[in-house]
């Protein structure tokens, strides 16, 4: 594997640690700190960062019997949680929110193909399955898109992103991405918004599909 | 499990938090719960939430500390450290009702069976380290203090702290150098 390039901006990795970021962009940057050691570094420090905040934060009284009361819980019985492990080209966050299934792939035309993971009024994030040589149409967004690519690989005007590389697409950035030639490229993708199309029939067909 | 007894420069919350890890001792969890407990409790306050949830938020972050000490590596990570990550998560998941994903973790259950302890200079460096931090922020001026405590209270979006100047930032770029280095260790112990 080549080595990742293109990383998570240190603010972002602070405020996904102190868990401020949007559930969407949560995701794309626990994904990408599952692929990339630098950024799990970076994550690390930032959680002693947090460490340290608890330490000195002011204590408070606690009342009494909340003692008690949790070590007699301590042996209660509790349903393991699911660990959703890297399966294929999806790292762990991915597999958790798929579920542990496989991606149910729609059809955006022209071989491109989406999976939507989670949408609501805070965000989106979805796969994104682009065929070698395909342009992805001509876009803008609303707020920030954040791009991490898990096969293959895509350029555009700012550059090439391989496996593991995290693109972060602002409002000003109007791109339209082509899959390099070699296995199709997946992209994990969100946005606090909805996309924006340039041309005419990608913007009348976004309300169908979402994107 | 055999426990080498830690050497005695080790914190006493991390002697406490190896002794629950290691062989589920009920004393040591009272005493990190006299410890944390009081500090969770003001720490979830600070960000506006009532005396009444806080304590439950503190007890299932409580539990969780129990519940998931097999997953506490003193190499990579300071008590406290941990300790707020789990208690962000609870948060989140009390007051967002949402789960945060969580990276995947480099394969505890190898390092587990690989039975590679991290040695007792490890431990001291990440909590050196922790140390540092704790004394960078107590000698900020107080409005900057602020700004830090707002950021890792989750009350700041990313776009806020990334026009924030002010932040302790050479001793987390340190703290980063040296958890990278520690993390390829761990890889390279796994392989």
């Amino acid at each position: 594997m080549t080595a990742i390039t293109h990383h998570t901006p240190d603010a972002l990795l602070a405020a996904y640690a102190a868990g401020s970021l949007p559930q969407a962009y949560a995701l794309v940057v626990a994904a990408h700190i599952s692929l990339c050691l630098d950024c799990r570094a970076g994550y690390e420090a930032h959680l002693s960062g947090g460490g340290a905040v608890l330490e000195t934060v002011g204590p408070e009284a606690i009342s009494e019997g909340l003692k008690t009361s949790v070590l007699d819980r301590l042996d209660a019985p509790v349903a393991p949680e699911p660990i959703y492990r890297r399966t294929g080209v999806y790292p762990g966050p991915v597999m958790a929110a798929l579920k542990g299934k496989p991606p149910r792939w729609k059809s955006l035309g022209l071989g491109v193909r989406q999976s939507i993971l989670s949408a609501d009024q805070n965000g989106s994030a979805r796969l994104l399955y682009i065929p070698p040589g395909q342009t992805v149409p001509d876009h803008s967004h609303n707020g920030l898109e954040l791009t991490l690519v898990l096969q293959g690989s895509f350029s555009d005007t700012t550059g090439r992103f391989a496996i593991g590389d995290l693109e972060i697409g602002d409002q000003d950035l109007e791109h339209a991405p082509a899959a390099d030639p070699g296995p199709p490229c997946i992209c994990l993708a969100a946005t606090d918004a909805p996309l924006r199309f340039s041309s005419l029939m990608p913007r009348l067909l976004q309300p169908l599909f979402r994107i | 499990m055999t426990t080498p007894p830690p050497p005695p420069q080790v914190s006493p919350q991390t002697t406490w938090m190896l002794a629950v890890r290691d062989t589920r001792d009920r004393a040591a969890f009272a005493a990190l719960f006299d410890h944390f407990a009081p500090r969770l409790k003001g720490f979830i306050m600070r960000s506006g939430t009532g005396s009444g949830q806080a304590e439950e938020i503190v007890q299932e972050v409580m539990l969780t500390v129990w519940r998931k000490a097999a997953q506490f590596d003193p190499a990579r990570a300071q008590v406290s450290s941990w300790v707020y990550q789990i208690a962000r998560n609870r948060q989140i998941d009390v007051i967002r009702k949402e789960n945060r994903p969580m990276p995947e973790e480099l394969a505890e259950d190898l390092a587990g069976a690989s039975g590679a302890e991290p040695d007792a200079s490890q431990i001291l460096a990440v909590e050196q380290e922790a140390n540092q931090l704790k004394l960078a922020l107590s000698r900020l001026k107080p409005d900057q203090r602020e700004i830090i405590e707002r950021a890792y209270l989750g009350e700041l979006s990313h776009q806020e702290i990334s026009t924030q100047t002010g932040l302790p930032l050479g001793t987390i770029k340190s703290r980063i150098r040296l958890g990278l280095d520690r993390l390829r260790h761990e890889l390279k112990e796994l392989r």
